[in-house]
């Protein structure tokens, strides 16, 4: 037991005295939160957006009131005729233009039914996309309003959206669970097989496994600074999402963190089976960024919704462990889902981490080879 | 029970490759025993097996009585082992690489202090110094003290000299006799020949073969012919007209002479320098010499290659 | 060509308080094969550093090849070679890609390089292994091609760094007949190593000990005037009492 004692604390002591990789450690969760946080929004705000209302009467008058004190919306310009849409776009000026039919409310009243235009500058699909949700939703919002019964069609938007549990398709909200997946990740998989690794290439590994350590007591030696590491890193994430970016927290704290554990006990095991492949610390390297980080990040729903990829990839992301942490933690998040709901995708994680424990002790022998 | 190492015809084989062709030899209690060959020689291969990291394609390995394929459990508490490639945590201090070693051991630094002290006194001046600032020297003599912490009852060491200067080397095999007297086993390799003579015994080894065990003096003796030390300014053209020579057997440069050794029993070396002098090379010197731990080892592999 | 290779008068180099190579002077001459010996942190390897133009010195003199080492350094790295046990060849390369690359790298024709590519593996015995790559080559195979490769541009003066550490006997002894046959075709040989046997086979030695030279002879001569049976023996009686060695 002494000897385990005697190999965690060389552990800790080389990890705090590479001080560069240390500030990257827990520097880089700060930074990528602040990135994500700030920079890479999804959401809009004071989009320029121009009207041409070719009705002018009261409730066009109404509808607009209601999309300039939303603050999504910044009206910059008010149009007389179709011709100086065109020039606007081309200069840029607008990101939308709304276009009210003549007599609408006429024939809103008369047809129940009144058409809105909007034409939106699909050179940023993105943002085109989130102004027409935007305005569908303040224009159902205004139709339910004025009469259940009576509706508005809108030239290509869709009257059915609802904006649950992030109401404000707040991106932070979305990114803060995937960053935690990400960083998880980084650090746990990728500075254990290479901690493991460098062990091997410097000749050192001879003399652990000549040495009365058994190769399990190695590997948890070597695992278990990171496992300290990654939870302080969520504890730093977690903190920075709800007292700066002010990211709800529905669920439970304690099965937050008890999953979060699971998560860095898969990242780990990952790790340690890439160590035990892996003969020195560049192929370490390039096999945990390649086979687990870029899946982390593309593939798990962190940035692309995994909905809308082809149907291959689709099934590719049922074994990307990130995948099922995601949903875990937005579920938690976002919709405060208990154990009852996501005992499923625990499962999953559990059943990955046992297999490649499994593997890498297999493989991480008593002897050399 | 005498010998603390025996190995009987163990071979072992990487892909295509015979690491190891039936090797077999045995190391005595208390012996300083050496393990002499060119890198790709498989002296690794060899310290491996016995250290119980690698399990051989077949054949015997005991240490201490004890199969290291078996009894590895046994084995590895009672092994101290230097790797060729070993070279410390450089990111830890001298005194924290060392009391690292001893906790994984299941030792302290103060229970077996009077065993390294001799080796690690030098180095406690420096003991807060990081061991990736020590020079090659003091490297070789922490990992030496790193490899003794818990007394163990033999010591494997994978080419402990290399690239480390003269002086580092002389005391390093200095310390190595020292513990020789307090009754340890050593193993040793190394691809210096000159390093053969601080052995008690020796083997040479070429291409996974011992192509001769004894000792130092003996191994040197053994050369089958009269040497020749010959001497010139000119020494290449010496050689080249050497190996013309109808009577040559060998001619190998040996820095600042060149070793001849004849076909003849009992050359005329004037006739030597006759011929010499004819071909070009006047101001050649000619006296017989004692053949050397090189002289063998080359004219065993030249054997070896015929016999291939 | 001026039949002195190597010279320096006074050469030194100072790392703030720290005087690594201390006003060493030494001549040598055009051919010969010269040992540079030292322990290791004796110095040597800032020496070599200004001597191949990869350091300037702090004050004192030194051309090589005829060329002043304090402002015509890139002249000079034309004009030397270099080869170390370290840093040689590219394993994953075969031997033919390697003697290519490096034929680019000092930039000889197509033409001179067809030549020397034949006469190299004619002189390394390489003709079956054209397509191997060097890293499934012996030790000593590598070291020799390496040593054809550092010639392939002719230089008139080779630095080689521990050229034969870990060969067998025989193959260490062609690779020190390449040697000589370099030097009698006037290249002028340069050899560091920790290795005092490989030192018995130079023309001359010096024994660098904390940054001065403290010994410049031949073998046997040095060996006469230390009443010492070997270079070995000289060595450890004057770097035993040095400061900046391992000690």
């Amino acid at each position: 037991m002494n000897a385990f004692k005697g190999f965690v604390k060389k552990e800790f002591k080389q990890i705090y005295r590479d001080k560069r990789t240390l500030l990257v450690l827990f520097g880089m969760p700060v930074i990528m939160m602040i990135l994500f946080g700030f920079a890479i929004r999804n959401e809009i705000q004071s989009a320029e957006v121009a009207v041409l209302d070719l009705s002018k009467d009261s409730m066009t008058a109404e509808l607009i009131q209601k999309i300039e004190s939303n603050p999504s919306f910044d009206i910059t310009h008010y149009l007389q005729a179709y011709n100086e849409v065109e020039p606007l776009f081309q200069k840029g000026n607008v990101k939308a233009v709304l276009i009210f039919e003549n007599n609408f409310e006429q024939k809103m009243v008369r047809h129940s039914s009144a058409k809105i235009q909007m034409v939106t500058d699909a050179t940023d699909p993105n943002l085109a996309r989130l102004l027409q949700a935007y305005t569908s939703s303040i224009v159902q919002d205004f139709s339910d309003d004025l009469n259940p019964e009576i509706s508005i069609e809108q030239a290509g938007l869709s009257p059915e959206i609802r904006m649950m549990y992030n109401p404000e398709l707040r991106s932070v909200n979305l990114f803060v669970p995937g960053l935690i997946a990400v960083i998880l990740m980084l650090i746990s998989a990728l500075m254990t097989s290479i901690s493991i690794t460098r062990e091997k290439e410097m000749g050192n590994m001879e003399i652990l496994l000549v040495s009365p350590l058994k190769p399990y007591q190695i590997i948890i030696g070597k695992v278990l600074p990171y496992l300290v590491l990654s939870l302080v890193n969520v504890f730093t994430i977690l903190l920075l999402a709800i007292f700066v970016f002010e990211v709800p927290f529905e669920g439970s704290f304690i099965l937050f963190f008890a999953e979060s554990i699971l998560f860095i006990l898969t990242a780990l095991s990952l790790g340690v089976f890439i160590s035990a492949v892996a003969n020195n610390q560049q192929t370490a390297m390039m096999v945990s960024l390649a086979g687990l980080l870029l899946p982390t990040v593309l593939l798990s729903g962190f940035i692309f919704p995994i909905s809308s990829m082809p149907q291959v990839l689709q099934w590719i992301s049922h074994i990307i462990p990130a995948k099922w942490f995601l949903e875990i933690v937005r579920s938690i998040m976002l919709k405060g889902g208990g154990i009852s709901v996501l005992w499923f995708q625990t499962a999953i994680l559990v059943v990955i981490t046992l297999l490649f424990m499994g593997l890498s002790m297999k493989r991480f022998n008593v002897r050399l080879q | 029970m005498n010998n603390v190492v025996e190995i009987s015809e163990v071979s072992k084989s990487y892909e295509d490759v015979k690491a190891l062709k039936e090797i077999s030899f045995e190391v005595e209690k208390g012996e300083l025993f050496g393990l002499i060959g060119p890198d790709g020689a498989g002296k690794t291969t060899l310290f491996r097996i016995l250290t119980t990291l690698l399990v051989p394609d077949s054949g015997e390995a005991k240490v201490l009585g004890m199969d290291v394929v078996e009894n590895y459990r046994e084995i590895r508490p009672i092994l101290g082992y230097m790797p060729g490639r070993f070279s410390l945590y450089q990111d830890l201090s001298v005194e924290e690489n060392i009391r690292f070693f001893a906790s994984v051991f299941g030792t302290t630094l103060e229970e077996n202090y009077d065993l390294v002290k001799p080796i690690y006194q030098q180095l406690e001046p420096f003991k807060n110094r990081l061991a990736g600032a020590l020079s090659g020297g003091m490297k070789q003599k922490l990992a030496l003290s790193c490899a003794l912490i818990h007394k163990p009852e033999l010591l494997i060491l994978d080419e402990p000299t290399t690239g480390v200067d003269a002086v580092s080397r002389k005391e390093f095999w200095e310390m190595l006799h020292l513990l020789k007297h307090q009754g340890i086993t050593i193993l040793a390799s190394t691809p210096y020949m000159d390093e053969a003579d601080q052995c008690d015994r020796v083997a040479l080894m070429q291409n996974g073969k011992i192509l001769k065990i004894s000792t130092p003096d003996e191994v040197a003796q053994s050369f089958s012919s009269t040497l020749y030390g010959i001497r010139s300014k000119h020494r290449f053209q010496l050689i080249q007209v050497l190996r013309e020579y109808q009577y040559v057997k060998s001619v190998q440069p040996f820095g600042e002479s060149v070793h001849y050794a004849d076909h003849r029993n009992d050359p005329d070396t004037d006739d030597i320098l006759r011929y010499l002098s004819t071909h070009g090379v006047e101001d050649a010197e000619i006296k017989k010499i004692d053949s050397n731990i090189e002289d063998t080892f080359m004219e065993l592999m030249q054997q070896e290659e015929s016999h291939a | 060509m001026p039949e002195v290779a190597i010279q320096t008068r006074d050469l030194t180099k100072k790392f703030g308080d720290f005087t690594a190579v201390n006003q060493i002077s030494f001549d040598v001459r055009r051919g010969e094969i010269f040992g540079f010996l030292g322990a290791n942190g004796a110095g040597k390897t800032t020496a070599i550093k200004m001597l191949t133009g990869l350091l300037s010195p702090t004050s004192g003199e030194g051309s090589v090849a005829g060329h002043d080492i304090h402002s015509e350094s890139e002249a000079i790295k034309k004009k030397i070679g270099y080869m170390s046990q370290r840093f040689s060849l590219y394993d994953d390369l075969t031997v033919k890609e390697n003697i290519r690359f490096y034929g680019g790298v000092y930039g000889l024709s197509r033409h001179i390089l067809r030549s020397k590519y034949d006469e190299i593996l004619e002189k390394v015995d390489l003709k079956d292994e054209i397509d191997s790559r060097v890293g499934s080559l012996p030790l000593g195979w590598k070291q020799k091609l390496a040593f054809s490769i550092a010639l392939l541009h002719e230089p008139k003066i080779v630095f080689l760094d521990e050229p034969t550490g870990g060969v067998d006997p025989i193959t260490r002894r062609q690779f020190w007949e390449m040697i000589y046959k370099a030097s009698e075709d006037g290249v002028t040989v340069f050899v560091t190593t920790h290795y005092m046997d490989e030192a018995e086979y130079c023309d001359r030695v010096s024994i660098m000990v904390d940054g001065k030279i403290e010994a410049l002879d031949s073998p046997v001569e040095l060996k006469r005037s230390f009443s010492a049976k070997s270079i070995e023996e000289v060595f450890i009686e004057l770097a035993r009492g040095a400061e900046n060695s391992d000690g």
